[in-house]
């Protein structure tokens, strides 16, 4: 009976998507609606076929849904759906690095690299980062105040809504549909689809916050609703735009020159502190002490950070600017505002990181602890090497170099990455019930890949971004440049393959750990050895050895 | 436009960043305030409630 509405709305989606086939007015926006028409298509059999029809004059028993119990279902979908979109986010990442390294590769029109480059960085942020978020804060909302979602099935037009967006989003990219905004490429009806998504994730989060029975709002809440409230607001602004029609692809900006780059920036960089770190934030506030089985270091100290953030990262924005036609004085404060920035970000590792104090022992044997605490460590990293590259003389260096590209993978795989291969570690056989994982040694295996493969990356963008820097800015004694472009990038091309390598090891860690949670979903468990069991202690080697 | 321009620049780097530092700095003093370090150690404690 409950799949009767949906079904409908998802039939009538289904002939209005096929109706703007029929009526659109140029190819590429013809072409996607098909992609509509599939894909609504598709959902509206799959929920015909759940739909019951009762005979004339009986009503079967109404499913009673207890709504004392907390809302997991959605939840374990998006935990499916986070491990599915990791696995295809670093594989279309590491054809794209292989794509730079080996241009014979790039396969024209739909795989080329200005394609699938945003197809990788969409589906990491917002399918991979996103479907993460959701369903994290769908989980710590609950827990932390003890209240189940509200707005019933308003949670699950979330989840596949969101779904629908990432699918819309990537196949536009591959067509070729784009509104070339860095990090918010979709064309404006997918924008205005992801705001209709949004507000209702706004809502189904507002609203269970406001039915709590805990008196107090945990702090992870703070930073999730910052995200969520956040997001949308730079969303709504950076989106602004006039289509050319009603039925076509193309819009034009409400902006133009140097301020529709500092709105993009405003955007771009405001995603990594309100996406990418409050949100990730509310979650290792709840999962971390939750591992670690000891409350936050210091509350205080996370109040005082999360307001520094509040407060601070909205106008680092301009450091993507410097040495632009953006007026100087914004240049530099958005300079300032990013090394300010440095306290309250290290204010968050410092509390992440104590909150094990006294429990460090526990880093030893627990995999999924450790993957938290090397996640914090490069949130550490890479909020000190943000702010260092914000300054403009340093930026002269590192601007429009692998260095930046090095910065955001620091960032990206181990703070985003680890802290959530962390989080799905700790939820899967809590959600469906088990006593624990399939394999811990697998976790193991997944650390340790994951961080090589980082260390890799960085290093050696580290190395190809310097070595840019200082090729197009060396000058001979007569004041010509010393290098052409294309010798500086002749000069890139072993550590792009090496970067491929570094990439091919985290995407390893990801299908190992895809492979681990479809096991303890299936009810598995792998018999091995207890992690720590193995190495003998030093007690025992010194009596096991020969006597003096 | 000129003049709506500086006139709102200077008021936002006036006013408005007064406005701003004076909510920032009455969060963190709200945050030390006598008595909060009981409230502040019980709500660490929220996510052990339950499972």
């Amino acid at each position: 009976m409950r799949y009767a509405t949906p079904a409908i709305v998802c039939g009538l989606a289904t002939l209005i998507a096929f109706m703007a086939v029929g009526f659109g007015q140029d190819d590429l926006f013809r072409a996607h609606m098909w992609v509509l028409v599939l894909v609504m298509g598709l959902a509206t059999i799959v929920l015909m076929r759940r739909v019951q029809f009762a005979p004339a004059g009986k009503v079967f028993a109404k499913i009673e849904i207890d709504q004392s119990a907390y809302m997991d279902d959605v939840i374990r979908y998006g935990v499916i759906a986070t491990t599915f979109w990791g696995v295809v986010g670093f594989l279309v990442g590491v054809v794209a690095a292989s794509q730079l390294a080996w241009p014979v590769l790039n396969i024209e029109p739909w795989l080329n690299f200005g394609r699938l480059r945003p197809v990788h960085t969409s589906a990491v942020i917002f399918a991979f980062g996103g479907n993460a978020l959701i369903c994290t804060a769908f989980y710590v909302v609950q827990r932390t105040c003890r209240a189940r979602l509200w707005g019933g099935n308003l949670a699950w037009f979330v989840f596949w809504g969101y779904q629908l967006f990432i699918v819309m989003a990537a196949t536009g990219y591959l067509l070729g549909i784009t509104q070339s905004k860095e990090y918010a490429e979709p064309e404006w009806y997918v924008d205005l689809w992801l705001t209709v998504v949004w507000v209702a994730f706004l809502l189904v989060f507002l609203g269970t916050l406001v039915k709590r029975k805990e008196p107090h709002i945990y702090v992870a809440n703070w930073f999730f609703l910052s995200f969520i409230v956040t997001v949308a607001m730079l969303h709504l602004v950076n989106g602004l735009s006039m289509p050319v029609s009603l039925l076509g692809s193309k819009s034009y900006s409400a902006f133009s020159g140097v301020q529709d780059a500092l709105t993009q920036w405003w955007y771009g960089h405001n995603a990594v502190g309100f996406f990418l770190t409050a949100g990730f934030l509310g979650m290792m506030y709840y999962f971390v002490p939750k591992q670690a089985n000891r409350p936050v270091y210091s509350y205080r100290l996370s109040i005082i950070h999360f307001w520094g953030l509040i407060f601070l990262y909205i106008w680092a924005g301009p450091h993507h600017l410097h040495y632009t036609a953006l007026p100087d004085w914004a240049q530099t404060l958005g300079m300032v505002f990013s090394i300010m920035l440095w306290m309250p970000s290290w204010g968050g590792m410092i509390n992440g990181l104590m909150t094990l104090s006294g429990a460090w022992d526990k880093v030893r044997t627990d995999p999924i602890l450790r993957m938290m605490v090397i996640s914090l460590a490069f949130y550490g990293m890479s909020t000190f090497e943000g702010p260092m590259m914000s300054i403009k003389t340093v930026n002269s260096l590192s601007h429009y170099t692998d260095w930046t590209i090095g910065h955001v993978h620091s960032g990206a795989l181990g703070w985003n990455g680890m802290i959530t291969f962390g989080a799905l570690y700790y939820l899967v056989p809590k959600l469906w019930g088990r006593t624990r994982l399939y394999s811990m040694r697998m976790v193991n295996w997944h650390f340790w890949l994951a961080t090589l493969g980082i260390v890799v990356y960085a290093a050696v963008m580290w190395v190809s971004g310097i070595t840019q820097g200082l090729m197009w800015r060396e000058y001979d004694p007569q004041g010509y440049l010393v290098y052409s472009f294309a010798e500086s990038i002749a000069a890139m091309h072993p550590y792009y393959v090496m970067r491929v390598f570094g990439g091919v090891l985290y995407l390893a860690g990801g299908l190992i750990m895809a492979f681990n949670i479809f096991m303890t979903i299936n009810g598995k468990l792998r018999d091995e050895v207890p992690l720590g069991d193995s190495a003998p202690m030093s007690g025992e080697l010194k009596a096991a050895g020969p006597a003096e | 436009m000129e003049s709506t321009y500086q006139s709102m620049r200077t008021f936002a780097d006036s006013w408005g960043l007064l406005y701003m530092f004076v909510i920032f700095v009455i969060a963190v003093l709200w945050t030390f305030r006598p008595g909060s370090k009981k409230h502040s150690e019980d709500a660490a404690r929220i996510p052990f409630k339950e499972d």
